[in-house]
């Protein structure tokens, strides 16, 4: 753009020396307000921040480190408790099963994709992977309490409840599946053929290569896309809303229901806090704790994918 | 598209001469073992997504009649149950959303693309700032227009503006990242030669570098509508209901959304609503393939090779 500037400010009027700009006020004013809506996104974090703190310190000036230190969450009731993990357990319970749907087939289908499928396959399966994630979560949610639940758990003869953690992490799992697949096989095509190629002249196999070369060293990439998934897990809503019910518990069996943080969110925005009530600001300060963690999720992550990305190119 | 050149460098294509030579039969099986472990476990996702799909279609296909577009949704009556509020409810927020992230989005766009500089602090800030808004959970959206647009500052009440214009926040990244990488595919060459006939910097903007990304930000724009038509958790926050009955819904009216719909059909404990939820689904995910079959089709027939 060097070039241009210094013949914009001449040319269509009189001929002005080159080198001398004439200062147009249209094309300033134009710049200003594309400057502002690019601010926009950037008001957008301010304004969440905003939100989330203005509603919370009024609710931790109330509640204090109660919230921290109590075990029970019913800030609804005539009695209220706040108690913040009953509901950071079942939030951790149920994205922990999905963890552990998600991270073995996700790996699983990354490493095939990358090592051992031809192009053409890998064409084909990778936009169903992609109809995944482009499927609602509302959805799943459905498919959690109508299909899996009654379907499947309890036709294996489990005995779970109509809502439980079992189900809602099992399909959650599988809603994580793409995040997981498509970041990991990223970082895997990303390592260098000749380290492929040294360890197959050694006398490698393929699966020794896949396990013992390409694996390590694409490792970074790999924790970036499980963190990046747990962090999905603990912000999703609807699947927990619909499979996992509102019952805040400490308990660790997966056959029981379960309330979390998103669903109180969800739930208590449903129902009638007028607003200035303690219900209301409690939505707000949970939305406080969920933002922090996902934040913090999301930046060890970027941190690995740096960390990945530098090696190679 | 043409099919890949057989004898591409790529990484799975080269025939390595090492696995043909293994002969000890331990060694072989566990090469077959492994390979079918990876297939299985692949195989495992497609197939819950076949499951998905014909769990719902099975549900849902006896509920799609005439009168499902055209009724309202009964709390008490599944069988005059219908969809209308609902789908007028999604066009509603869709045109707000659209209406919002096409301007804001592609402006964003320029600015970082055309005006500022690769090392401004500003651009390196908004890029940073989009990647942490990715993260952040849909729900918080919610809250943020719960606390800014529904009540506080501008106090719409749960009307369709309210939700539209959060699921417009929602999805903005996704239009300024398309319409940025659309930008700069645009050629430098075509710049410098309107400006050396003398236009100013924006009207090369506006009569070369926009006309010739439309294709890549349409496609964004679709693509982020894609995703916001099917968000339901920050509708819940800003308070939309299952229950509309209004098929006429104005801008600053109570509203539904498929979505929404679905979740409040799927959550009854009537067994009955569930077929109608299902039904629902069909409809949501038909507009859904619909959307990122015409963004793909966008794609492909526009693809400009400069």
């Amino acid at each position: 753009m060097e070039a241009g500037t210094h013949l914009t400010g001449g040319t269509p009027g009189g001929l002005g020396p080159l080198g001398v700009r004439r200062r147009r006020w249209g094309e300033e004013v134009i710049r200003a307000l594309l400057f502002l809506a690019a601010a926009i996104s950037v008001l957008t974090t301010v304004g969440i921040l905003v939100a989330l703190l203005t509603e919370s310190i009024p609710f931790f000036r109330e509640v204090g480190t109660k919230f921290f230190t109590e075990s029970e969450w019913s800030p609804l009731f005539a009695d209220p408790q706040f108690g913040i993990w009953p509901l950071l357990n079942g939030t951790f319970l149920i994205t922990g099963i999905a963890i552990l749907v998600a991270v073995p087939i996700g790996l699983g289908s990354a490493v095939y994709l990358s090592e051992y499928a031809s192009p053409r396959v890998r064409k084909t399966v990778k936009p169903i992977l992609e109809v995944l994630v482009g499927v609602p979560t509302v959805v799943f949610g459905y498919f959690a309490l109508a299909f899996v639940t009654p379907e499947i758990l309890q036709a294996l003869g489990i005995k779970v409840g109509i809502y439980n953690a079992l189900s809602a992490g099992l399909v959650m799992g599988i809603m994580i599946v793409p995040t997981i697949a498509s970041i990991s096989e990223d970082a895997m095509r990303a390592v260098p053929q000749g380290l492929r190629e040294g360890a197959y002249g050694m006398g490698a196999t393929k699966r020794q290569v896949a396990t013992k070369v390409v694996f390590p060293a694409a490792i970074s990439g790999i924790v970036a896309a499980c963190v990046l998934g747990v962090s999905r897990g603990v912000g999703e809503t609807m699947i927990v809303l619909l499979a996992a019910g509102l019952d805040p518990n400490l308990g660790i069996n997966p056959v029981d229901g379960y309330a979390t943080i998103t669903t109180f969110m969800g739930a208590a925005a449903d129902g009638d806090n007028p607003a200035g009530s303690i219900g209301y600001e409690s939505i707000f300060a949970c939305g406080l704790t969920l933002f922090f963690l996902t934040l913090l999720m999301n930046m060890i992550a970027i941190r690995f994918v740096r960390r990945y990305r530098e090696v190679y190119e | 598209m043409s099919p890949p050149p057989p004898a591409s460098a790529d990484a799975a294509t080269v025939r390595v001469p090492g696995a043909q030579f293994v002969t000890d039969g331990a060694t072989r099986l566990k090469e077959i073992g492994f390979a079918a472990l990876l297939l299985t476990l692949l195989g495992i996702a497609l197939l819950t997504l076949l499951v998905l799909m014909i769990d719902v279609i099975v549900e849902g296909a006896s509920s799609i009649t005439p009168e499902f577009f055209t009724e309202t949704p009964s709390r008490i009556d599944p069988e005059s149950s219908g969809i209308a509020p609902a789908i007028w409810g999604t066009v509603w927020l869709m045109i707000v959303c659209a209406a919002f992230i096409i301007p804001v989005g592609v402006a964003s766009a320029i600015y970082l693309e055309e005006y500022a500089s690769r090392e401004n602090w500003f651009a390196r800030f908004v890029e940073v700032n989009i990647q942490n808004l990715a993260a952040v959970p849909s729900i918080v959206y919610g809250v943020l227009g719960l606390a800014f647009l529904v009540r506080g500052p501008l106090s719409l009440g749960n009307v369709v503006l309210a939700g539209g214009l959060t699921l417009g926040l929602l999805v903005l990244p996704v239009v300024i990242v398309a319409g940025r990488e659309a930008i700069r595919a645009v050629p430098p060459s075509i710049r410098e030669g309107s400006m050396a006939l003398g236009a100013t910097k924006w009207q090369t903007i506006w009569k070369q570098v926009l006309p010739a990304s439309i294709p890549g930000i349409a496609t964004g724009v679709i693509l982020a509508l894609s995703r916001a038509i099917g968000e339901t958790a920050p509708l819940i926050v800003v308070g939309a209901t299952a229950f509309a009955t209004s098929t006429s819904t104005a801008l600053l009216q109570e509203f539904s959304a498929l979505p929404i719909q679905i979740f409040g059909w799927t959550a009854d404990p009537q067994e009955a609503f569930k077929a109608l939820a299902a039904g629902a689904i069909i409809v949501l995910m038909v507009i859904l393939l619909g959307m990122n079959a015409i963004a793909i089709w966008l794609r492909n027939r526009y693809e400009q090779k400069w």
